[in-house]
Formats: structure tokens, sequence, C-alpha cells
């Protein structure tokens, strides 16, 4: 016991850790990162994480295409971004050492599973010698653990193959970094009871591979390097973590709850979007009818009959999705009926980066459709951010009778982040109420249901099959407002087209001002949409901190503009706006507001890291 | 459910003005489902009409029902969501050649295999009419048109054949001289349970007229016209005296007289697809007899239904969603 408080009392307090696994893509570094972040979490850390994984599902082992790493930021208190430069890395095999060191801080701490820097390994690596010994890791702090052989003798007593308990040396990693930082060892025997039950052996080996590395820990006499984050000092609530695929899903399940209508996805497969697909479809329960389309053209225009029919048709796909649903969302646009349709967007143009993330679907969102033919834009700005932007891309579809595009991307989608779990009964109240009157009079007298005629909100009425007396048709030929009829007239048309933009317009009604954080009256402004938040608050928070005045915008709302925007960019003599993109939101904040808005790029797949937004801002002031 | 109203041809007619061309086989098709309508038991209310793009995608503006002039080749698509999501509604979907074998190709044979609850109105005419006239996916090799002033070299489909390869569960041919025929298949279509097919020969007077006259004009129908009724021998010509045998080689016509009556092919709606395909194979060109009525009508699941089922056995296993516990599914910590 006195040996125990002895080590307990060398653990070092610090505010924040920032950790990167890395590994093969078979090594398992996704589920450890994972399990890391849940004891993290359970803790009452605040904490961010960004899984970081190849496209492909197994590439070659032991190359450097085949690394996949997972980075978790912990913190005692409230954080935004996963972490700038990471203190710590753990490397599985040469390959993950050479493709993350450049990333970590100078004099970082390396751990790395010795047994794989093997000849082979180092060779695929492409290094000549082994940078455990050529002093390549000079200045670091280099902790070396054996821990395939280890994880390997661990397991020979409990009468678990070699081959088997190989794949357990993740659990080994684990439990020496959980050691290192002070993470409770329950969350994660729990976890691996739970998820391989009935598999006794694995439940052993992980369970003996997570303990050795504790002990190994111990025995080495790594003392000096452990650290302690205590819990943040967050809101008092129940909190979950949680990444963006999964809060925009239930985000969708709140909606259709809050509006009492049932929810239909439509989706074809496609990175990284399909988790959605994957967790709507846990949800049958909730009334949610998902399909799996043929293509991406069906899997919208699926959704679109389903809006056609009451439900809350929904959509889900990345860019190259939205690219070949273009027309039909043109049709959602003439019908004027209510449809979601989602955007995890990723590095483009073409197949581009799938696993990589990028925000540069804004102008496609905006514009990507043949005609003048505007679309509400709402955009997600956290991984739980997802959840509320869900909701509200619903209200606007429902209560306006429009498709709505939602974008979010592949940081966002697969990031993770705690999140104060709301009240059911603060969720917004949305209603909506189908047609079920005649609304006109033919030639001849007769009542008579006029598809077209609009309420105050300039939304037509929503008159579902199956309806009394409310037989009609709609289509895609332009048509004359009120009746629906069609109309090719050169009058009506320019009537037609004005009015769709207006009636998109007049959302901003009912959109909430902004509201402008940080120095409100300092010479620059910072305008942001999308994940790039969490970094650009961050970046904000370090130059007040280090006494510069700079103030801070955060667009949900794309198209149309909250209505008080054009009033704050006018208030500030320098507006940046730092984009995943090469400056679309700039371009468009430009034309709409007649603005000197200067982009701040970075379209590498990586979100920005406060660090170097913090500098990029200070070249743009100075 | 609501009670059906007695109801006629008016009553299914919307306002529109019909601009078809006119002689356009389509009146003769519009009319047919306008006069069976009435006789089917539903009400306008639960019917609705999905098109694409074509002159065939006019037609539910001219029926006085629910209807979706959509985009074009995606009306099966949009007609599935609509399905799977309001099982309680007749859906049907109306297009031509172009339409739902060119640029639809994909979402038909999909919902056709899915066997999601459609009835699909396929309007072959063999030409683009609504471009004005270039060959279609159903034009025979060689077809002189405006964008093949060469002949085209496109071997054509053959929609039925393409639909039983697509495993569909109700395929069926009719033409735009008969009425009664057409009222039959139509009706037939109606009320099988699934995706049902049925393909319409029909007459572009402007682009490609007479395209099947050889087969289809009054006096050229008992020679040319193969009436496949269930149960019944494969017979045909003004006296019965032809038939279609089955073979090694497939189908094949023969005079009854030279085989004798026990060699001629039974027709069986429910039998192995590969009977259903040879006989499909029959009408290769516009000059040789050709097999019209239900090729195959076999019960297979129906796909909203079994989506509903899924949807009702997940609310018996884990009861109705509740919004609070899916928010808490997750490991959770309260902070104080």
């Amino acid at each position: 016991m006195t040996d125990t408080a002895d080590r307990t009392d060398e653990i070092r307090e610090v505010e924040r850790i920032i950790i990167r696994f890395a590994g093969d893509s078979g090594d398992g570094m996704q589920l450890t990162g994972d399990r890391f972040t849940s004891a993290s979490a359970l803790f009452g850390n605040d904490l961010a994480t960004l899984p970081e994984f190849p496209a492909e599902i197994r590439a070659p082992a032991g190359t450097l295409a085949g690394v996949s790493a997972f980075q978790i930021h912990i913190s005692d208190h409230d954080i935004t971004t996963p972490g700038d430069a990471p203190n710590v890395l753990v490397a599985m095999n040469p390959a993950a050492l050479k493709a993350e060191l450049d990333k970590i801080e100078p004099g970082a701490t390396v751990i790395v599973n010795t047994d794989a820097f093997e000849e082979r390994n180092l060779a695929k690596a492409g290094y000549a010698d082994n940078p455990l010994e050529d002093g390549t890791l000079d200045g670091y702090t280099k902790i070396e653990a054996p821990m395939t052989s280890l994880t390997k003798e661990v397991c020979k007593d409990i009468g678990v193959k070699p081959r088997d308990a190989e794949r357990s040396k993740n659990f080994f990693a684990l439990g020496l970094v959980s050691w290192l930082y002070s993470r409770p060892e329950e969350p994660t025997m729990i976890w691996i009871r739970e998820k391989f039950k009935g598999r006794d052996l694995v439940i052993a080996a992980n369970e003996a591979a997570y303990r050795a590395g504790n002990a190994f820990g111990e025995t080495a006499e790594l003392s000096a390097s452990r650290l302690a984050v205590r819990p943040a000092k967050l809101p008092a609530g129940t909190y979950t973590n949680i990444n963006g695929n999964t809060a925009l899903s239930w985000g969708l399940i709140a909606a259709s709850h809050q509006v009492g209508l049932p929810l239909f996805l439509g989706s074809y497969p496609i990175t990284p979007a399909s988790d959605i697909l994957h967790e709507l479809s846990k949800h049958k329960n909730f009334g949610v009818r998902t399909f799996q389309a043929e293509d991406e053209i069906a899997a919208v225009g699926s959704a679109l009959g389903a809006s056609y029919g009451g439900h809350i048709g929904i959509t889900t796909t990345s860019g190259p999705g939205i690219a070949l649903k273009g027309e039909t969302l043109g049709l959602a646009v003439s019908l004027e009926l209510p449809l979601i349709v989602i955007d995890i967007q990723r590095g483009g143009p073409s197949t581009g980066l799938p696993t990589k993330t990028e925000a540069a679907d804004l102008m496609m969102a905006m514009y990507g459709r043949h005609g003048e033919a505007p679309m509400p834009i709402v955009a997600a700005s956290s991984p739980s951010d997802c959840f509320d932007v869900a909701i509200e891309a619903v209200r606007i579809a429902v209560q306006y009778r429009t498709p709505v595009m939602l974008l979010s991307d592949g940081y966002l989608a697969n990031g993770t982040e705690p999140w104060k779990l709301p009240s059911v009964d603060d969720l917004p109240r949305l209603s909506v109420e189908f047609a079920s009157e005649t609304n006109g009079m033919d030639d001849e007298g007769r009542e008579v249901f006029w598809p077209y005629v609009r309420n105050e909100d300039m939304a037509r009425p929503w008159a579902i099959p199956g309806t009394d007396g409310l037989m009609h048709r709609i289509g895609g030929i332009e048509k004359q407002d009120g009746t629906g009829n069609i109309n090719y007239a050169p009058e009506n048309h320019d009537f037609m087209v004005r009015l769709r933009d207006e009636r998109i317009r007049k959302i901003a009604e009912t959109i909430p001002p902004l509201e402008v954080t940080g120095d409100v009256d300092a010479d620059t402004l910072i305008v942001g949409w999308g994940s790039t938040w969490g970094a650009i608050t961050s970046a904000v928070g370090r130059m007040r901190a280090a006494g510069e005045k700079v103030a801070q915008v955060h667009l949900t709302h794309l198209h149309p503009f909250a209505p008080n925007l054009g009033q704050i960019l006018g208030q500030y003599e320098r507006v940046i706006v730092p984009e995943m993109n090469l400056g679309q939101l700039t371009a468009l904040l430009r034309a709409e507001f007649l603005v000197d808005a200067r982009v701040i790029s970075k379209v590498s797949g990586q979100p920005f890291t406060a660090g170097e937004l913090v500098a990029r801002i200070q070249e743009e002031t100075r | 459910m609501t009670a059906v109203p007695l109801t006629t041809k008016k009553d299914w007619s919307s306002d529109q003005e019909v601009r078809w061309c006119p002689g356009c086989g389509d009146y003769s098709i519009l009319t047919a489902m306008q006069l069976l309508m009435p006789e089917i038991d539903r009400r306008r209310e639960d019917t609705v009409f999905i098109s694409g793009i074509g002159c065939a995608a006019r037609f539910p503006y001219y029926m006085n029902t629910y209807g979706m002039h959509s985009i074009h080749g995606r009306s099966p698509a949009i007609a599935t969501g609509l399905a799977m999501a309001r099982p309680d509604l007749d859906v049907w979907v109306v297009g031509g050649d172009g339409d739902m074998l060119s640029i639809g190709g994909n979402h038909l044979i999909h919902a056709l295999r899915r066997n999601v609850n459609l009835t699909i109105l396929l309007f072959n005419n063999q030409i683009y009419g609504l471009t004005k006239g270039q060959y279609s996916p159903t034009s025979e090799v060689g077809k002189v048109t405006k964008s093949t002033p060469m002949g085209s070299l496109d071997h054509p489909f053959n929609p039925i054949s393409l639909a039983l390869g697509a495993e569909a569960t109700f395929v069926a041919r009719t033409h735009d001289m008969d009425r009664g025929h057409m009222q039959e298949m139509f009706r037939r279509a109606h009320a099988h349970k699934g995706a049902a097919l049925v393909e319409v020969y029909q007459n572009c007077n402007v682009f490609n007229d007479g395209a099947f006259g050889a087969i289809t004009k009054k006096d050229a129908r008992d020679a040319m016209l193969i009436d496949l009724k269930h149960g019944e021998p494969v017979r045909f010509g003004a006296e019965n005296e032809r038939g279609v045998m089955i073979t090694d080689d497939g189908a094949q016509i023969v005079n009854v007289a030279d085989v004798g009556e026990d060699k001629i092919l039974v027709h069986d709606e429910t039998a192995d697809r590969g009977i259903a395909f040879a006989l499909s194979g029959l009408a290769q060109d516009r000059e040789s007899p050709t097999p019209i009525g239900v090729f195959r009508a076999v019960d297979r699941q129906e796909y909203g239904e079994a989506a509903s089922a899924q949807l009702a056995a997940a609310q018996e296993a884990n009861g109705p969603g509740d919004l609070d516990m899916l928010l808490r599914s997750l490991p959770t910590w309260d902070v104080s």
C-alpha cells in the first residue's frame, strides 16, 4: 500500500494532454483511441477527438499508406479542438513513427512497440537504420515496450494461441497509456466483457494484455512520466461522448418526434456519411424507415417520394452524391416539398480524399442546380451541434415546404466531444398541418384544390395523397402560382423565379440574430462557418489571453444569412474568414454585403489547428 | 377505410387539356385507364400516378387523382419512396421506353427485383418523341433517325426479357389498339401484390408511325398476336392452326398439325422463369408473331410490406421509441 501511495505522489498534474495513437490499419488504433476517450469522458475530462484513417480498408501491412491514427485532447477545462501538436505519440510500428513524428511537439513522449521495429518493417517504412537507435528520437522522451511479445507471453498462460494473442497488443498499449495518464480501468474492462460476450478467451486475452500494459508501466519504472488531468469543471448535467454522425442521426429522430411525422431515409453508402444510415437503421422502433437505394439519385428520389406522402424525407451523402442528386433537388425546389439533404463533406473534386475532411461544397449547396434553384443551407459547427442543426433543418423544411441542405464534414462526422444532454422537454416545438380543405374555384364554380396557394410564410399547402377531395397534380414544369397549372408564359416564369427566390430569403425572418463573441469593439472580426468553430474559438481565446482584441461570429445559416449579419460586418475594419476551401463563404459575403472579407484557407484534408490560426490571423492583421 | 363512391370516366378525368399529338396511341391508353378506374375498387384520393419525362409522362396531368410529373427516368425511385412510406396508396408509374429503359433503366430493374408494390406501365413506341425523333433503346438495329443517319448500331432491349431477367413477379404485354385487352392487363397488374410491369405497344404516329402495325392492325392480329392465357395451350391463327412448342432451342412456332396438339405448350404464368423468358424471345422483330398477355405472375414478399413488418417487429421487441432513452443509450456521466 505504501508503495502505491508513493507512486501516486509522483503523478504530476497538468491542465491537458494531447495523445496520438498510431499504427497499422489492422492494429486496432481507432478502437484503442475510442476506449481511451470513453474512459476519459467517464472520468470527467473535457475532450475532443480526431480519428484519421486511410481510405483503403487494409492497405499493405507496415506501409506508410496503411497508417491509421487517432488523436485525443483531454483537458481539465472547456476545450474546442483535438489539439495542435500532440504531447504523446504511441507508435505501434516504424511506419506509424515515420508518418506521425513530425506532427508532435518537440520533446514529446514517444511510446513504441519495439517488437515491430525489425528489419522488414523498417524497410517497408523506408528507414535505412533503426530510428530507435540512430538518434532520430534524441530530444524526445522515449518509452520502449516490447508490446507484441509481452502480450503473447501473458496470453500463453491462459491458453490463447500466439497468433490470436498478437491481436490483443492494442490493449497492452491502452493499458500502458492508461497507467501513464491515470485513466480508470473499470470502464474498459466492462466494455471488453460486453463487447466480446460469449468469447471468453478473447475477453481473457484483452484483459490480460491491458493489465500487462499497466504492469509494464510500474515495473519499467516509468513513474517519472506519469501525468494526470483533473476532471473539467463543466456545467452541471448528464453528459455523453458523441460524434457528429450519431448526433445528427439523433437530431433527426428528435425532430421527427417533435414534429410528429415519421422519418424516411433514402441513402446510398458513401464515406463519411454511411454511419448515419447505419445509426438510423437501428431505430426502426421510432418509426424510422431506412432504404438503401441502388444509387444516389434513387436515394434522393425515394426520400422525395416519401415527403410527398407526408413523411420527413431525408437523404444523406457526401459531395459526390450531392453532384448526382442535383437534378432531383431542382425538382424538390420546384415541387416545394420538405426534404432534408445532408452532405458530410470530404476532400474533392471527384473521389478526392474520401476519409479526409474539407468544406468546399458550400458553392455547390448554394448554386449546384440548373436554373435559379435556391435552397436554404445550414451548417453544423461541432459534433454535438449536429443534433441541433438537424432539428433546425427539419424546422425550416416543414415550415417553409422546401428542401434544406445541411452541411457537416468528415471531421465533425467522426470527431467526438462530451455533450450535455438536452432535456426532451426543452427541445424546440415543431408543428405542421397537412392541407385538408379545398382552396379554389374552377371555371364552373366547383370547389377545387390549388396546390400553389400560399400562406403568410409564402409556403404552399402540403396536401398528401389520401386526403379527401384534394386530388391534384404537381411537377417540375413551370407552373402558375396558385392553381399550379402548367404555364410557360414569359411573365409567369419571371414571376415564379423571383417568387422562389423571395420565399427562401423570407426564412431569415425566423432565424435568430447572430451574437458576436470575444471583443465586440475590436477592429478585427473572425467569421466562421461549419467545423472551423472549434479552432477559431480556441485561437480567438488565445489571442485575447495574450492581450489582442478580436471579435468572433459563427454562422449556422448560410442561406439565407441571419438578418443582422450585414450590420455586424459593417462594424469591423477587418473581416477574416477561415475556411477549409479556397474562399467560398468569403466570396458570398463579398457579393452579398460588398465587404472586403479576406480568406484564410486550408485544403490539406486536415482541420485547422488553433495555433496555426493564431499565426495566420496575426499575419492578416499586421 | 372510406367507402369507395360510384364514379364514371368523367370523375377520373382532370380538367387539363390533353396535349398529345392528334392520333397518338397515348389517347387510347388514357381512355382505357379512365374507363377502367371506376371498375377498380379504389378511391381517386388513394390513387397516385407518378411519371418521369417524355410524352407518356404527361399521363398524370390527365387523371383526376394525385399525381407527380417528375424528372427523366426517376419515377420508379420516387414511387418506391412513396409506396414504402404509404402502403395504403395505389401507386402507378407511367413512362416511355426512353424514360424507363434508357435514363431510368437502373431504377426500373431495382424496383422490379425488390418487388415494390408499384403498377408500372411502360409505353413502348420504340422512338424518342418529345425530343423529336431519335432512336430509343427499343428501336430496331439499323433504324435511321435524326441522330442515326446511317442507321443505329444499338441492339435493342426486349422489355419483357429484361423484366424477367430482373426477376419481376408480374410481367405482361398489351397494345394500344385493343382497349379490352389493355384494361384486362391493367386490372391484373393492379391486383398483383408487388411490382407489376405492363409493356404497352404504343404507336407514335409522328416519328415512328406503324411500328407495330404488322402485328396490331385488326386484319393482322389473328396471324400475328399470340394471346397468352393461363392454363390454355398457346395457339394462334385464324383457325388456331399454329402454336408454340418449347424445344431445346427455346420457344418455336409450329403448325399444330405437324407436331400434334399434345406438344403445344400449355401456358402457366407461375411456371419456371425460363419458359416465360423463352416466350418473350418470340418477338424478335416487328414482322414476327408476338405474344401478348401475362407472361409471368408469381407471389413473392412485397417490399413495402416487409419494411413495415420490420418496423412493427422492432417496436414489438424494443417498445415504441423513447427519445430520452435514446439520448442516454451511450455511456453517460454526471457533472454536478
